[in-house]
């Protein structure tokens, strides 16, 4: 029973970061029907904005408090990728809006080739390890739960609630909804559409960064690949919960999450993606617009 | 008419000013999406700690670059593009030329003198990268993606695991010659039909998908099979993989085993060369992309074609005629995956090994984006791109010069899949429907007219 | 008409969406050789019969039963939507346009004729192999596609993709192509919608045509009523899903109650309307067949 437990917490954590990365796939393709192939690839840049932002933070002041650097690493990687997501989505994806809708994924999946390549490049093919920057470990009613776990399903928690407050209830969010529904009507109406997708990939891209950041912290490592791995499983959590809908994303990614650690506890390790596919697959051969999405009724 | 001279000089003063104040925009930009990347890099100490190197020089030169190409752009390109544009719509449309209206022709006839022309250039040995890196690697790709045309495509079935039925062919073709010692010419067609049966086996579960989560299972069979390969040891050698795998002949007459009597070179005299070998795969790769060719031909003008087609454009309407659309669907996943079964079990004889290594997701996009860059449905179009984007980043291997530019550390080839991905985005960006946009009709009562891309569907996929 | 030879028939049919009730216990026969009009107010339930009877939705309740010229039977409600065409021969178009835009027109044609020429091809085998009787086959294909393009007036656009059509054109397109399938009953949705009224004439010609070359039997839903009242040989009226009138149009055109509820009355008149209904309900009850 605590093993199971333990196991539960280890999925959750996971879960977390999962969806928060999910998150951006949902609301982009929510906004403009797109898969942004390359988020994944955003998600690794943000990790490796955090990382550089920590070895600056240590070159230069030696010992940073812990809570402060955290905050700080955040929030550059979520200004940093939310740059790049803008600059991206201005120069790659807008141009080919409202064209064939295979251009834009077909685009999307040269950037994240692209973007993998520029970290490879400019930062090296090796893996980047960093010392445990959280090491606290407390133990409840037998279950040994991290700091570092703590902190990330706090995170998570906090940060979703200020983005459901901000798609429920301000106007960006009525905007985000509206353009979602019917981008000419909406422009019709006088909002700037241009300007909310913008801000959607921007918001996305904050996300994801955090997820980044979190990663960086819970694994002590990151090297230029990681974005291929998460991306698809964040992906997949996304289809899973019913592209479009946030509920649905944060429920896939710990769906993803529960899957896979149980799957490793209980079955073998080896085959633990497989296994994440594979309930994709019976998932969507039984509800073919995932859990939470809306059915898609075929008009005759 | 002073008046017009005037406001074109205003007009230019406006443009300077704007381009300038655009390239000022664009280098702020630039300074911040690389300050970090660029400006910093972590490097490992003696101690293998992180370390941060600087490099301000290099981040300064991506700033200058970022903002004359914005000023260049705004200043120069954009209007001569705009001006171009106009001149050629005013045109009348050119009749094509010879060489246009005979590619194909020409194409084939330069693919068959191809190897002896390299053998010419270069010598028998050194003619070998000529014909192997760039001449067989290509067709390969071309014979793949020809494949997944009739999927994507013809009808407009969004596959992003294709990368599957090309492993299920080479490892077919892998295990049955080291386990059952069978011969290629056997192999081939039976890794085709496994691989086809494959392509019905996951076919049938995501008939009632549509679009991205046709894509995202598509992409999770993809990987299973994969993940598949790695992990059962037993069978598969995990990630080690199988080698020593037998070469073909030439129907069992010549063989290319340095030990057999047969020997291709000793039967002829000719000296030992594995140049040979590779020639042979060469015509061997073109014709079974002749073959691909050929059936795709065919097919589009049968019935089966006109349904794919149809199911790309409306599957609501083929129904209502009587067209059995999960039929017609899984027909189009086997058709497509069976190409992909003969490139497969090609790859693994040229090869001699296989291992998952070479069957990832990014092989999938690859071929997925030469489809799309070709211009769906488009077998010309669709080589193209497999030339230009396989061949472009394979000549990036060559380019040995670059080290006396940018210094001996320089390594061309870690820029290949950068430069691969910045390629795609922008031939997306300029040509939205890819190479070839148009479509020619499978049947026509007066004139043979192409349809104009913006016709034709993409299907829900 | 009693004497008539009913050709599909629909008994007690209700459709159920969740809790509205869209069809409800709808039955009513039409006729071999006819064209029979399916009319009534927006959300009638009109196309939704439409898609009962082509296998486009399950119905909840009810019988169709569609009888072909040799007498054989089909329930339409037990198969699935491509098999209503290809083994029933019931053909539908529908109410927005749906043809295969990046095709030809002529080849919008070869689509319909598939199964025909997919037996020819000995499923694609033979085909592929380019034995004679394919070929043999695609030529008649053709032929057969000509011959409508003919009817249809399409033979000038026979090489052009569908999706250039002017509207009419496209109509026309639709209906030719769903006669292509070789249907003995052809069920069209709104086929006069959005058509000037030159076009209109030349459809009501085509539709005219259709029945006496070919024999086949039509059911149509429309708005426009001088189409319906001028080809139709026999009217189905109804309103929330329910039939209101049946018989042939100049017995409809009088029901009051088709006049309450679909050719309009003007607000003061309504309360006029509805008492004269009620004193027929009271004198003549039943059915009004």
């Amino acid at each position: 029973m605590e093993y199971f437990v333990q196991q539960l917490v280890n999925g959750l954590t996971l879960g977390s970061i999962y969806g928060l990365i999910a998150i951006g796939y949902t609301m982009v393709y929510g906004i403009i029907g797109m898969v942004n192939f390359a988020h994944g690839d955003i998600f690794m840049l943000g990790g490796f904005a955090a990382l550089i932002v920590y070895l600056l933070l240590v070159s230069l002041f030696g010992g940073v408090p812990i809570a402060l650097a955290l905050f700080i690493m955040i929030l550059v990687a979520m200004v940093m990728t939310g740059l790049w997501n803008w600059v991206i989505e201005k120069m790659a994806y807008r141009p080919l809006r409202g064209s064939f809708r295979l251009a834009p994924l077909i685009t999307a999946i040269g950037m994240s080739i692209a973007l993998s390549n520029f970290i490879q490049v400019t930062q090296g093919p090796r893996n980047k390890p960093i010392p445990s920057m959280v090491s606290s470990v407390y133990e409840v009613f037998g279950i040994s739960i991290s700091l570092k776990q703590i902190i990330i399903v706090l995170v998570t928690a906090v940060l979703l609630t200020i983005f459901w407050y901000i798609v429920n209830h301000t106007p960006l969010g009525r905007a985000q909804r509206a353009t979602e529904q019917d981008r000419k009507m909406a422009a019709l109406l006088g909002i700037d559409v241009d300007k909310t997708i913008s801000i959607t990939f921007v918001m996305g891209a904050a996300l994801a960064a955090v997820a980044g950041t979190m990663y960086l912290m819970y694994y002590g490592v990151i090297v230029f690949t990681d974005g291929f791995t998460p991306g698809v499983k964040a992906f997949t959590a996304a289809v899973l919960g019913g592209i479009g809908s946030l509920p649905g994303a944060v429920l896939g990614g710990l769906m993803i999450g529960l899957i896979e650690s149980l799957w490793s506890a209980y079955f073998t390790i080896d085959y633990k993606d497989v296994a994440t596919f594979s309930i994709l697959a019976v998932v969507l051969i039984f509800k073919p617009s995932g859990i939470l999405g809306r059915p898609e009724v075929e008009k005759v | 008419m002073t008046n017009t001279t005037s406001t074109t000089a205003g007009a230019d003063g406006n443009l300077m000013a704007r381009a300038l104040r655009e390239a000022f925009y664009a280098a702020i930009v630039a300074l911040g999406l690389f300050i970090l990347f660029v400006g910093l890099k972590t490097d490992q100490n003696i101690l293998n700690e992180l370390i941060l190197v600087q490099r301000w020089g290099l981040l300064a030169i991506f700033v200058a670059i970022a903002a004359v190409g914005r000023f260049l752009s705004v200043a120069y390109i954009r209007p001569w593009a705009a001006a171009r544009k106009a001149t050629r719509a005013a045109a009348p449309a050119r009749e094509a030329n010879f060489f246009v209206r005979n590619f194909s022709m020409i194409a084939v006839a330069f693919l068959i003198i191809y190897p002896p022309l390299m053998v010419g250039l270069f010598g028998v040995q050194s003619s070998l990268k000529w014909v192997d890196n760039f001449g067989i690697q290509i067709l390969i790709y071309v014979m793949l993606a020809w494949g997944l045309n009739i999927v994507v495509g013809l009808a407009g079935l969004l596959d992003l695991g294709y990368v599957a039925f090309y492993a299920v062919g080479a490892y077919s073709y892998a295990l049955l010659s080291s386990y059952f010692g069978l011969s290629f010419w056997l192999l081939l067609p039976m890794a085709g039909i496994l691989a086809a049966l494959w392509g019905m086996i996951l076919g049938f579960p995501v008939l009632r998908l549509k679009g991205d989560y046709l894509a995202i299972v598509t992409l999770a069979f993809g990987e299973i099979i994969r993940l598949v390969l790695i992990n059962w040891t037993a069978v598969t050698k995990g990630t080690f993989g199988i080698s020593g795998i037998a070469k073909a002949s030439v129907f069992g007459i010549w063989s290319f085993d340095v030990s057999a009597t047969n020997n291709f070179a000793k039967v002829f005299g000719l000296p030992m060369s594995s140049a040979y070998y590779k020639i042979f795969l060469f015509y061997l790769a073109l014709a079974l992309c002749m073959l691909t060719a050929f059936v795709t031909i065919r097919l589009r003008r049968m019935p089966i074609g006109r349904a794919w087609e149809a199911l790309r454009e409306d599957e609501i309407a083929c129904r209502s005629l009587g067209i059995n659309t999960v039929t017609t669907k899984l027909t189009a996943f086997a058709t497509g995956a069976m190409f992909g079964g003969f490139a497969g079990s090609f790859f693994a004889v040229r090869q001699g090994f296989v291992s998952p290594e070479s069957f990832v997701f990014l092989e999938s996009a690859i071929i997925l984006a030469i489809v799309v860059l070709g211009g769906m449905g488009s077998l010309v179009g669709i080589a193209v791109a497999a030339t230009v984007m396989i061949g472009g980043t394979e000549l990036l291997r060559e380019m040995e010069f670059l080290k006396h530019i940018f210094g001996p550390d320089f390594t061309p080839e870690l820029y290949r899949m950068l430069i691969f991905g910045l390629a795609m985005i922008v031939v997306m960006v300029w040509k939205p429907r890819g190479f070839v946009g148009s479509r020619e009709p499978t049947a026509f009562l007066r004139e043979r007219k192409s349809v104009s891309g913006s016709f034709t569907k993409e299907g829900h996929g | 008409m009693m004497t008539k030879d009913p050709i599909l028939k629909v008994e007690h049919l209700s459709m159920r969406f969740g809790g509205l009730m869209a069809i409800n216990d709808l039955s009513f026969e039409a006729y071999r050789g006819d064209i029979t009009a399916l009319i009534g107010p927006n959300g009638a339930g009109k196309t939704t019969v439409f898609n009962c009877i082509t296998g486009f939705y399950k119905p909840t309740m009810g019988m169709i039963t569609m009888r072909q010229q040799g007498g054989k039977e089909f329930l339409l409600e037990r198969m699935s939507d491509f098999e209503v065409t290809r083994d029933a021969k019931v053909a539908r178009t529908f109410q927005n346009i749906r043809l295969f835009s990046g095709l030809t027109v002529l080849e919008n044609l070869l689509v319909a004729q598939h199964n025909k020429l997919m037996l020819a091809s000995g499923y694609t085998i033979l085909g592929l192999l380019g034995f004679p009787t394919y070929k043999k086959a695609a030529a008649q294909s053709i032929e057969q596609a000509k011959y409508w393009l003919d009817k249809a007036n399409l033979t000038d656009r026979a090489d052009d993709p569908a999706g250039d059509l002017p509207y009419g054109a496209q109509r026309r397109l639709e209906i030719a192509r769903a006669m292509c399938t070789g249907p003995e009953f052809l069920c069209l949705d709104e086929p006069a919608a959005g058509l000037n009224p030159r076009e209109s004439l030349a459809l009501n010609e085509l539709l005219r045509s259709i029945r006496k070359d070919t024999g086949t039997s039509i059911l149509l839903i429309e708005h426009d009523m001088s189409v319906v009242m001028e080809i139709s040989d026999h009217v189905v009226v109804l309103e929330y899903g329910q039939k209101i009138s049946d018989g042939n149009p100049e017995h409809v055109k009088n029901d009051p109650k088709v006049i309450a509820a679909y050719l309009g009355v003007e607000d003061d008149e309504v309360e006029e309307v509805i008492e004269e209904i009620e004193i027929i309900a009271e004198t003549a009850p039943g059915d009004t067949h």
